[in-house]
């Protein structure tokens, strides 16, 4: 055999443009993007780089002229798609959450949120998603950093099929939209022809003993530990604040009226992420529910494959349960 | 839509004599906000006055309305000029005179920089630096996208080069071929801490941007005449397949001398007595 015809024979093998097929996950910001420009809005979706990392390629196959190349230039691209939208177009331009919610910040705050721009950002890879890549690709901050940043709406869908319905209902929300999303393998826990109302949490359970309060990845999991700890006649409550900002205080204080302990779980520092937004509320308003924090506690995270750093976080649904019945009993 | 221009097309005398008058109105008015303020950007708008006036009171297609989908486009990086831009926008009868006259009042939307969500005729808020000329990328892909032949205008302060994003900028604009996107190098020498050159050396900018895939030319910033011409020729230039770089060579404080020897001028304030003065400088002078 040559040298030119060898070829990987394992199924197992893959390369990075095969992304898509190994992670089906990932289609759901295309096929959002793809459905809001068939059905005639004016869509750009842009990429610094990364189009096979966010599934933007399929976007780009099908609607070339609607997809811009940015190249490895993050805050060339934020403040380019702010004028984007000031002649009309709606942009959505994504790339790795680490840099969109930090390398960006102050042009998201400045050419989109300051303006009132209509501009998309979609930060994936979020949290700790990229395991052993390391601190640098880890968004453990992005919650914070967009949350002080005025006039911006702040979305951490929990999957694939709420990302997409997400940015299906994002063409009738007129502000500027952080979306914090996962890699693409969250298990799917939401239809994603469901409607997605900004502002408004989705509450799958309610509990009197805890209620979890979760956003993006752990909320998957969070679900199966209150179904589990159900079935041994336990009273968990889990409301998924997918719209982080604004956030649904209505949700978090009738919680609190409920529950003894409010739990806030989150793939993000414990400071400035989820769990403050919570405590913030029920500071301010809340009854007499016990806050605790679950997350990031304010560190830098380890390098190990993705599981096993939910693992070692107790971000896992196994984490999780310890967690609650830490404060249960 | 774009009229063809003879490369040898020169304003004539009396529109040449309109645009010094207006760019002599853009000073005067500026020191006048300033006196309000009590602070503010002399010399960044000296230097600038004539690139406003040939922009805003010649090349640039503008309606009454200040958001008409194909009105030319106006960014500027240096923001903190804007106190010069302001008085154009009240002419123009974008902004009500009694706001121009509240200039950075409590309330007031006019302030050192651009703001474009309180500002009628802003087409870009600025103020951090080195973001503008990613914001008129933008506008140039929304309009090629759309069909639509406006040009857009970057005007960049020469310490701006330093800003690592007008780099990101400049080669997206050449890689999607940007034709319509027009960069103004308002090349006054100065920025707050001294002279580029000693502060942060940008030379040879022209080679630069030449080596970034862009057309470059180089006009003295101050002779309307030739500003004006050589705007209009870049503007209605339809073969031209990459973005263009203007480099105005100017003066910062051009107009009252003393400014224009004392870089320290950058930011300061005029007492009524030697606004008096300055004014009568300004109108005595022949730019």
């Amino acid at each position: 055999m040559t040298q030119a015809n060898l070829r990987p024979t394992s199924p197992n093998s893959w390369h990075y443009r095969e992304l898509n097929m190994k992670n089906p996950g990932l289609d759901h910001l295309s096929n959002g993007l793809i459905t809001l420009t068939e059905a005639g809005h004016p869509i750009v979706a842009g990429s610094a780089d990364l189009q096979y990392s966010n599934g933007l390629n399929r976007f780009a196959a099908r609607y070339p002229d609607r997809y811009v190349s940015f190249g490895i230039s993050e805050q060339n691209m934020v403040s380019a798609a702010a004028g984007l939208a000031t002649t009309g177009m709606m942009p959505y331009v994504a790339t790795f959450a680490s840099f969109l919610g930090l390398l960006t910040c102050e042009q998201i705050r400045m050419d989109v949120a300051y303006c009132a721009l209509p501009v998309r950002l979609i930060g994936h890879h979020t949290g700790i998603a990229m395991g052993f890549y390391g601190t640098s690709h880890h968004a453990t901050e992005d919650i914070g950093t967009m949350r002080s940043i005025a006039d911006l709406t702040i979305v951490s869908p929990a999957d694939g099929p709420q990302l997409e319905a997400a940015i299906r209902a994002s063409v009738e929300h007129d502000r500027p939209i952080y979306f914090r999303t996962g890699r693409g393998r969250e298990p799917e826990l939401y239809n994603s022809k469901a409607d997605f109302v900004f502002g408004k949490a989705v509450e799958h359970a309610q509990g009197e003993e805890v209620t979890i309060i979760a956003c993006g990845l752990p909320v998957h999991p969070s679900v199966q530990v209150a179904k589990k700890l159900a079935a041994e006649g336990r009273s968990v409550g889990v409301i998924d604040m997918a719209t982080v900002k604004p956030i649904d205080r209505d949700a978090i204080l009738a919680a609190a009226a409920r529950s003894k302990v409010i739990l806030t779980v989150e793939e993000h520092n414990i400071l400035g992420g989820l769990g403050s937004a919570v405590a913030e509320v029920l500071a301010e308003e809340g009854g007499p529910a016990r806050l605790v924090r679950h997350g990031i506690r304010d560190e830098y995270a380890l390098i190990a494959p993705p599981t096993h750093l939910y693992a070692h976080y107790r971000l896992d649904q196994a984490g999780i349960e310890s967690v609650v019945r830490d404060i249960i009993g | 839509m774009t009229q063809p221009v003879r490369n040898d097309y020169r304003p004539t005398e009396a529109e040449v004599a309109r645009l010094r008058d207006r760019a002599q109105f853009v000073r005067l008015e500026t020191i006048r906000l300033i006196e309000i303020a009590k602070v503010g950007h002399y010399t960044s708008v000296f230097s600038a006055a004539e690139i406003f006036a040939a922009l805003y009171y010649d090349v640039m297609s503008l309606s009454a309305d200040p958001k008409w989908p194909d009105r030319d486009r106006f960014l500027m990086g240096k923001g903190h000029a804007a106190v010069g831009l302001f008085p154009i926008l009240a002419e123009l009868g974008y902004i009500p005179t009694e706001v121009l006259n509240g200039y950075t009042r409590l309330g007031n939307p006019l302030g050192d920089h651009p703001d474009m969500r309180k500002v009628p005729g802003v087409d870009f808020s600025s103020g951090s630096i080195g973001h503008a000329l990613s914001n008129g990328l933008g506008m140039a892909l929304g309009g090629r996208m759309q069909g639509r032949d406006f040009t857009t205008f970057v005007m960049l302060g020469d310490g701006e080069m330093q800003e690592g994003q007008v780099w990101e900028a400049a080669i997206g604009a050449a890689h999607h071929k940007l034709n319509r996107l027009v960069a103004i190098i308002d090349r006054n020498g100065y920025q707050l801490d001294g002279a580029v050159d000693d502060v942060m050396g940008i030379e040879p900018i022209d080679e630069k941007w030449r080596a970034f895939g862009w057309e470059v030319h180089v006009v003295d910033g101050h002779d309307i005449a030739e500003l004006t011409a050589l705007l209009r020729r870049v503007k209605a230039d339809a073969s031209r397949e990459k973005p263009c770089c203007i480099i105005a060579r100017t003066l910062k404080g051009k107009g009252v001398s003393y400014m224009e020897t004392e870089p320290g001028w950058h930011l300061g304030y005029l007492d009524p007595v030697d606004a008096e003065a300055a004014r009568q400088e300004i109108l005595s002078k022949v730019i």
